[in-house]
């Protein structure tokens, strides 16, 4: 059966949701701890508004951040180790495509559910309404952003030791730019700015990564596998 | 120029090239940064608002420099190994990239340490020491993902994709920090608001910057010399080369 590009890339997706919709927790998880982290600054830095406004929008990216790599190891570590990731490497199309099936598989267990609970977060740090919109936004266009550059990070470290930490170690670098963009545009938009150059800016980044990582990736699935 | 390049494939013979240019470069190296910091540091001119506190200019500048410099070219070696897959290029990340490290530690001290008496504080949110921080984090991750794998072959190939990855994102990450100072605080330091430096502090400073070049190769050098020997342990050429004949098992 020979498969084009687009319908590589479907499959892909449909059976990576297919997997993760058997084994709810693990894709729960990352959501849960987010919402743990979110709780515990109010408890940390006390419930004033004022103050949480001023730092809701650090706190929820750094957040995001944070639960995106938590749940990377999901993204290959498993098809790895029961060799389904060495048949999607001798199919007769473009492994860069298959990548980006699970990019995108994985944006939508990861990244998807953030930007549906933003108004939450939001809520949760008292951040003005009238930025909600923008928060969403940001978490729209910003996360395929984690999800592209952690797959690199994802490929890169499968046979490494010790990958968990790893993992944050080569990546929390690369992903300053998008947390600054972000509570950047937040903060504007908080002050009744417009945010539409630093969200025009996230998601050139978005765009850029979500091209170019997935031949990284490839890259580095290749090394792992041989 | 091929012909020139091939024997170049072999180890041994890099090994040989390195051990003949590193006296070369130590002796050269030395020559230069002492008579360029000793000059800069003992009779260069006092600087007339500074006073004597500029004179860490002349370690601080070039390892400064010499930190994105060793990037650049540890990004290059990364390129050669995953086009041309050569190995030697492998073993020069691994080679390069803890003298980058050391010269990104040595340009944030000295700016803390220079920051001091200048700006009245160790540490300031400011673009380039952001910049410069993130860096060494860049290094890190280099690094800690080189000896992260029990195969050295498999560590080399993906601390160069990681190499080549943080070079992409260099010069957004330079950008967006500098954007993300100018929105968070005014400039309220201007820096190197060049009053163009005189002659006098210029040339202490050029010949510290060759010595620091110098040096820098040196330390490459040797580095990659002590890896070729560490991969290539077993072979004939290397015990003859540690114990002056073949060993015969």
């Amino acid at each position: 059966m020979k498969l084009s590009s687009l319908s590589l890339i479907m499959w892909v997706i449909r059976r990576d949701l297919r997997v993760a919709n058997r084994q709810r927790s693990e894709w729960l998880n990352p959501l849960i701890f987010l919402l743990m982290v979110i709780t515990l600054f109010p408890l940390g830095v006390g419930p004033g508004e004022q103050i949480l406004s001023r730092i809701a929008p650090g706190i929820i990216w750094v957040a995001a951040l944070l639960s995106g790599l938590l749940g990377l190891d999901r993204l290959l570590r498993e098809d790895y180790e029961d060799g389904s990731l060495e048949q999607l490497v001798l199919q007769p199309v473009s492994l860069s495509m298959t990548g980006l099936g699970k990019i995108v598989a994985h944006w939508l267990l990861s990244g998807l559910p953030l930007v549906i609970l933003a108004p939450l977060f939001g809520l949760l740090l008292s951040v003005p309404v009238s930025a909600w919109w923008v928060l969403t936004l940001s978490l729209l266009l910003g996360t395929p952003m984690i999800s592209a550059l952690g797959a690199i990070g994802a490929a890169l470290t499968l046979q490494a030791r010790r990958s968990g930490t790893l993992v944050s170690l080569i990546l929390l670098p690369l992903l300053i730019p998008l947390l600054i963009f972000a509570t950047s545009a937040i903060e504007a938009a908080a002050m009744g700015l417009p945010a539409n150059g630093q969200l025009a800016i996230i998601a050139a980044m978005s765009v850029l990564a979500l091209t170019l990582s997935p031949l990284a990736m490839a890259a580095a699935i290749r090394m792992s596998i041989r | 120029m091929w012909r020139w390049l091939h024997p170049l494939a072999k180890p041994e013979t890099s090994y040989r090239l390195a051990d003949k240019l590193l006296p070369w470069f130590s002796i050269l190296a030395v020559l230069v940064l002492s008579i360029g910091l000793v000059w800069g540091l003992v009779f260069a001119p006092a600087d007339y608002q500074q006073g004597d506190s500029f004179r860490i200019m002349y370690i601080h500048v070039p390892a400064a420099i010499f930190s994105m410099s060793v990037y650049f070219a540890m990004a290059a070696a990364a390129f050669i190994v995953l086009v041309w897959q050569w190995k030697i290029s492998g073993w020069f990340i691994q080679a390069a990239a803890p003298v980058g490290a050391v010269l990104t530690a040595i340009a944030l001290i000295t700016g803390a340490i220079w920051g001091k008496p200048t700006w009245g504080t160790w540490w300031v949110w400011d673009a380039r020491l952001t910049s410069e921080l993130i860096l060494l984090f860049l290094y890190a991750g280099v690094l800690a993902l080189y000896y992260a794998f029990e195969d050295s072959k498999k560590g080399m190939k993906a601390a160069a994709i990681l190499a080549l990855v943080g070079v992409v994102n260099l010069p957004i990450i330079h950008f967006s920090v500098e954007w993300w100072n100018t929105l968070h605080q005014g400039a309220s330091i201007t820096k190197f608001e060049a009053p163009s430096i005189a002659p006098s502090m210029l040339w202490p400073l050029l010949l510290a910057l060759l010595g620091f070049a110098l040096l820098s190769v040196a330390l490459v050098l040797l580095r990659l010399k002590n890896e070729i020997l560490r991969q290539e342990l077993g072979k004939p050429w290397v015990s003859k080369e540690l114990h002056g004949e073949p060993s015969n098992g």
